[in-house]
């Protein structure tokens, strides 16, 4: 069973004080995450992330389409018991320390007494809070709100963690513990579903990944296929200036020249006439190295890539 | 039905209120209280007591209104305004019980806020006679119909938190307040002039606003008169009755609203 199901979801939202107009955040997403997959939603500000994390935890409602989680309608009491959430930058009844917070919302669910103190020990101890147990909450940075929202979302040990910029705001040993608490909740089977816009953190934990524009997806599925069709190799040469436009030709990006080399990219179909060129010419190879692009240019060029295709699109509308 | 939801939230409402030092004005208030049953009963020679009850009991309906207005506009507002409630709609809990919870929640500080102030009340009554009379047991009576339209108050506060700001909030459920305080003279106002129409909009206005006048027995019992046990079964019927059409209404537009 797929953990998370979401077909062309669109969400309008009215804006405008006197002539209110809608405005669409999300449109018609569609797509799904596995169980036990730990899946991270990409975009810019304004994307439509929250949208979607919204829509999946019944805050807002949808315009159209629906979204399921474990094969259930969101929204629903029943779901929430196997749904954790971490709203994006948090904030918590200030004048609750932190133990009466987690028990507070383990009153939420059905747990009895000595299960709800174990939960919360537990759950203190994992997000590095136990000694802060006492403290209120407004006395709390915001890395430490941030840790025990992680401890409110996955206090009743969920199925699926919906976590909302879970490193935003934090500092580096912050988002290393959040990340390795990820990697722990993927190791106990659990489908972790997170939206950032911290690149290296996606690549660092993600199966997979969905990429979001402006509300409409451009791009989804495994980081390997995702930046293996841009997989080329990088080579670095020695020869003389005037091979420099034939190389320059050669290459899929400007040639950069540093110390009398020549580094450069090239695409794997046009490998044999630079292999030819450097025999014929005697262009001295020093290094031939496969690149992988990362996913900073691959989540770049999409997002211009779709950009681009709304103005087109935009332009033929208004012609 | 499972209660525990509502229960929780009720709890976590009440201990907001004591931890935001509402309640800590009541002993000022006692204070305040007890010391001018002292003073009153040195220059007003024959009716300090009838004095001493109209005031404490305004002063108790006057001050639980603060409260009930104060607190009851930020009943939703602040949840939502601070996103405290993303986390809390995203457990189990249904919105009907989330509002459920707020609106107990705000009646028990408001029951507790009012036993503290009767305390006081009490002792200063107390002290002014040095004992206690028979007619002055219709004073509960008095004090049962503050807690009615601090309930109905209440209510009140929570549909327009829904949906409006703190202050269009606290404006709207002032103005209801005192239309409603007056409810009884727009009737008798209706009955007097000779237009239909001005007849039909007075009684319109005189049973669409929450009738505060009947809940008024400051005055009697003050002169020790009984209250008729009619109007405490009526009155109390009227604040279940508005107050649960508050919630249904108040439910109904939570149930669907955005929580941007």
């Amino acid at each position: 069973m797929t953990a998370i199901q979401i077909s062309g979801l669109t969400k309008d939202y009215q804006i405008g004080f006197w002539r209110k107009r809608p405005w669409r955040a999300l449109d018609g997403l569609s797509l799904e995450v596995e169980r036990g997959e730990v899946f991270g939603f990409l975009g810019h500000n304004g994307a439509g992330k929250t949208t979607t994390l919204k829509l999946l935890t019944g805050l807002i409602f949808p315009t159209a389409g629906t979204a399921k989680v474990l094969g259930k309608p969101v929204g629903q009491p029943e779901t929430f018991r196997h749904l954790g959430y971490l709203p994006e930058n948090p904030y918590f009844y200030d004048y609750l320390t932190a133990q009466e917070l987690l028990d507070y919302f383990a009153h939420f669910f059905q747990m009895d007494a000595g299960l709800r103190v174990r939960r919360r020990e537990e759950m203190l101890k994992l997000v590095g809070l136990d000694s802060f147990r006492d403290m209120p909450l407004r006395k709390f940075s915001k890395g430490m709100l941030q840790r025990i929202g992680i401890a409110q979302a996955v206090l009743h040990d969920p199925e699926i963690v919906l976590l909302d910029e879970p490193m935003s705001g934090l500092d580096p040993m912050g988002r290393r513990e959040v990340r390795d608490l990820i990697v722990q909740m993927k190791a106990e089977g659990k489908t972790v579903f997170f939206s950032t816009h911290i690149l290296s953190d996606v690549e660092a934990l993600c199966d997979r990944v969905a990429i979001l524009n402006r509300g409409k997806l451009v791009g989804v599925g495994r980081l390997s296929e995702l930046l293996r069709q841009r997989s080329g190799v990088e080579a670095v040469v020695e020869c003389a200036s005037s091979c420099s436009a034939e190389l320059q030709h050669l290459a899929s990006k400007p040639v950069t020249v540093s110390g009398g080399q020549y580094r450069l990219e090239i695409q794997e179909e046009n490998m044999p006439r630079f292999l030819a060129f450097c025999q014929t010419e005697g262009v001295r190879l020093v290094s031939l190295n496969p690149i992988r692009a990362s996913l900073e240019d691959y989540f770049t060029e999409l997002s211009q890539s779709a950009s681009d295709g709304e103005h087109v699109s935009s332009g033929v509308s208004a012609l | 039905m499972n209660s525990s939801p509502v229960l929780a939230v009720t709890l976590n409402t009440f201990r907001e209120a004591v931890r935001d030092r509402i309640l800590y004005n009541l002993v000022a208030f006692a204070v305040i209280l007890i010391a001018s049953a002292v003073l009153f009963g040195q220059i007003s020679i024959g009716i300090e007591k009838i004095i001493l009850i109209n005031l404490g009991l305004s002063s108790i309906s006057v001050f639980g209104l603060l409260i009930a207005i104060f607190l009851g506009i930020n009943l939703v507002f602040k949840e939502i305004d601070k996103r405290s409630l993303y986390a809390l709609l995203s457990k189990p809990v249904r919105r009907w019980q989330f509002l459920l919870g707020k609106f107990l929640g705000l009646n028990v500080t408001l029951l507790v806020n009012t036993i503290f102030m009767t305390a006081g009340f009490w002792a200063a009554l107390y002290y002014l006679n040095r004992k206690f009379e028979r007619q002055d047991q219709f004073i509960w009576v008095a004090i049962y119909f503050i807690l009615l339209e601090l309930s109905l108050v209440t209510a009140i506060c929570l549909f327009f938190s829904c949906f409006s700001t703190p202050v269009l909030s606290a404006v709207f459920t002032f103005l209801l307040y005192i239309i409603g305080s007056f409810s009884a003279d727009i009737r008798g106002f209706g009955e007097l002039t000779h237009s239909a129409p001005l007849k039909a909009l007075s009684t319109f206005v005189y049973y669409l606003v929450p009738n505060f006048s009947d809940f008024s027995v400051a005055a009697p019992v003050a002169h020790g008169k009984a209250v008729p046990g009619t109007l405490v079964l009526l009155n109390t019927i009227y604040t279940l009755c508005y107050a649960s059409v508050l919630l249904v209404a108040s439910m109904a537009v939570f149930s669907r609203k955005d929580l941007k």
